[in-house]
């Protein structure tokens, strides 16, 4: 874009500009100006309605803005489809969980591979060898990833049967088979205990260094996101309240107010 | 013996409606909508292989690969034109679509080929081998052994492949499916294309059986495979594999032991009490109500 001259400041992997979206007469998101940068955990909090999770759908194309941009990568995203936009490396998980729940773990994991699968359905059909290399190879990724979400001794269990926790590290290895860039986790914590979120916490850090991707993180566990966050982006009313390090937001009055009141 | 007979008679007739429902039973399971021109399909197919043998001299296995080819095409196009457009509709306006495609290939084969029905040429040897009392012909047996190896085949697919991995993944949750990257509408597609090829297939069995071909044929064999469908628990593929051969052999067995005239009746009622006893079919799905 020509605006990005500035080369000696990295730029960053996803850059939403003055994003708003209107659902009818009610502004949910607005003027909302975020970055995050390569190899960044990055917290997205604020109180319950305050247009967090409008703003995954927005960055997926579940929404369209009705205001702003959203740079990804360096293109501008505007007129992408959903698919385009997880093609191009936006990975995201749900807060009410949406897994495939009659599919294997294994299964679960294998369709998040759907894109990177080489093979037509023609070759498939026709059981060319190609079509053997590859399923092995997928069958592999998808087992790795599994056990890097120590999920590895449930692979053959329905998706419905397993424990909430693991629901939730499920869903975050089928997002990281779409091979993406950032990932986007919304309340990867609710539900679990203070050592499943403990445990998280690490895989959450391992998995970014590990995949070197950026996370973009909802969460409402504050010794989660001071944990491990970086920078944090406080939303409040569908507007950008506070901007900065966990000590910043901690010590940021408005904040305090936002989430305690007067 | 005629139980015997009878009984490898409805299981011919059960593979057919199989086959078909398979093609009712999937796209139900990935686009949620009752594809009432399903059964228009297998006519078209029906006149393809009619014309291929007859007009054109082509070979039986040709005829069949013609029919094949086109009502694949032919499903993919309705499917473009006529539902793609009303994705987001109430599925009432869906199915009332389905309904007016429906008569629209009925319409436009009277009116290119002519309502006065076709005599289908035998292609497939008359012949019969017996089994122990029994005689069966052989295109019974070509009938059965086509519907095990289509079974066969489509769980492979469906269970070993990326596709079918993404149907199955459609068919739970398609704004998940969208966000992992699958292209839902391709999904659907290919969905559309498999079901009319098998349609195809179908065609050329139900009209080497009943041979006769006229534009209203599929109406009757596609309300029956419907009713497999849903007799086997509609959305589920080894559902409509079983609905289908239970609704064939039901059917000869009504018309072998107690009325010609009744047997569609019986049929229909069997469905009903099926149906009263257990709403979601033989292998149906528990529905299950979040709390």
């Amino acid at each position: 874009m020509a605006d990005h001259t500035d080369n000696n400041v990295k730029t960053p992997v996803l850059d939403v500009q003055e994003l708003g979206i209107d659902f009818g007469g009610l502004t949910a998101v607005n003027d909302l100006n975020m970055q995050v940068y390569d190899g960044e955990i990055v917290g997205l909090i604020g109180p319950n309605g305050a247009g967090k999770t409008t703003v995954f759908n927005l960055l997926t194309k579940v929404y369209k803005p009705s205001r702003g941009r959203i740079i990804f990568d360096g293109k501008d995203t505007a007129g992408k489809s959903v698919v385009d936009i997880n093609k191009a490396g936006i990975a995201r998980t749900f807060q009410n969980i949406r897994l495939f729940g009659n599919l294997s773990v294994l299964d679960n994991v294998k369709t998040g591979f759907h894109n990177v699968t080489p093979y037509s359905p023609i070759t498939a059909i026709l059981r060319l060898p190609k079509y053997f290399t590859s399923e092995r190879e997928i069958d592999e990724k998808a087992r790795d990833l599994l056990k890097i979400m120590e999920l590895d001794k449930f692979a053959d269990y329905t998706a419905s049967n397993l424990p909430y926790g693991a629901q939730r590290r499920l869903e975050i290895a089928r997002a990281l088979a779409t091979n993406p860039k950032l990932l986007l986790l919304d309340e990867p914590a609710a539900g679990m205990n203070p050592q499943e979120t403990s445990e998280l916490m690490d895989m959450i850090r391992f998995v970014r260094d590990h995949f070197k991707i950026a996370i973009l993180l909802i969460e409402h566990d504050m010794k989660l996101v001071m944990g491990i966050c970086e920078r944090i982006t406080v939303l409040n009313y569908g507007m950008m309240l506070a901007q900065g390090t966990p000590e910043e937001i901690q010590s940021n009055p408005e904040v305090i107010k936002a989430y305690l009141g007067d | 013996m005629q139980f015997l007979s009878y009984l490898i008679n409805g299981l011919g007739l059960g593979s057919v409606y199989a086959i078909i429902a398979l093609g009712y039973t999937m796209v139900y399971g990935i686009a949620k909508m009752l594809n009432f021109a399903h059964g228009d399909v297998i006519m078209v197919g029906s006149y393809i292989a009619f014309f291929a043998l007859t007009k054109f001299g082509l070979p039986f296995p040709l005829a069949v690969l013609t029919a094949i080819l086109v009502c694949t095409v032919l499903g993919v196009v309705i499917e473009r034109l006529a539902y793609k457009p009303l994705r987001q509709a109430p599925s009432l306006a869906v199915l009332i679509t389905a309904i007016g495609v429906s008569y629209f290939l009925q319409n436009g084969a009277q009116i290119l080929w002519s309502s006065s029905s076709k005599v289908f040429p035998s292609v497939i040897s008359a012949g019969s081998i017996s089994i122990g009392a029994a005689s069966v012909s052989y295109l019974t047996l070509l009938t059965i052994a086509t519907c095990i190896v289509v079974m066969i085949c489509l769980t492979l697919f469906i269970n070993k492949t990326k596709t079918g991995s993404a149907m199955r993944a459609c068919s739970e949750d398609k704004g998940a499916s969208m966000l992992m990257g699958i292209n839902v509408n391709q999904i659907i597609s290919i969905t559309f294309a498999i079901g009319s090829g098998l349609a195809a297939i179908a065609s050329v069995l139900l009209a080497s059986t009943y041979p006769s071909v006229y534009p209203t044929m599929g109406s009757m064999p596609g309300i029956k495979a419907f009713t497999a469908a849903v007799f086997g628990g509609i959305g589920s593929v080894p559902g409509a594999f079983v609905g289908g051969l239970i609704l064939g052999i039901i059917e000869i067995f009504a018309k072998a032991y107690i009325s010609t005239q009744l047997s569609d009746a019986i049929v229909f009622g069997v469905l009903i009490v099926i149906l009263l006893i257990k709403p979601t079919g033989l292998l149906g799905k528990k529905i299950n109500v979040k709390v």
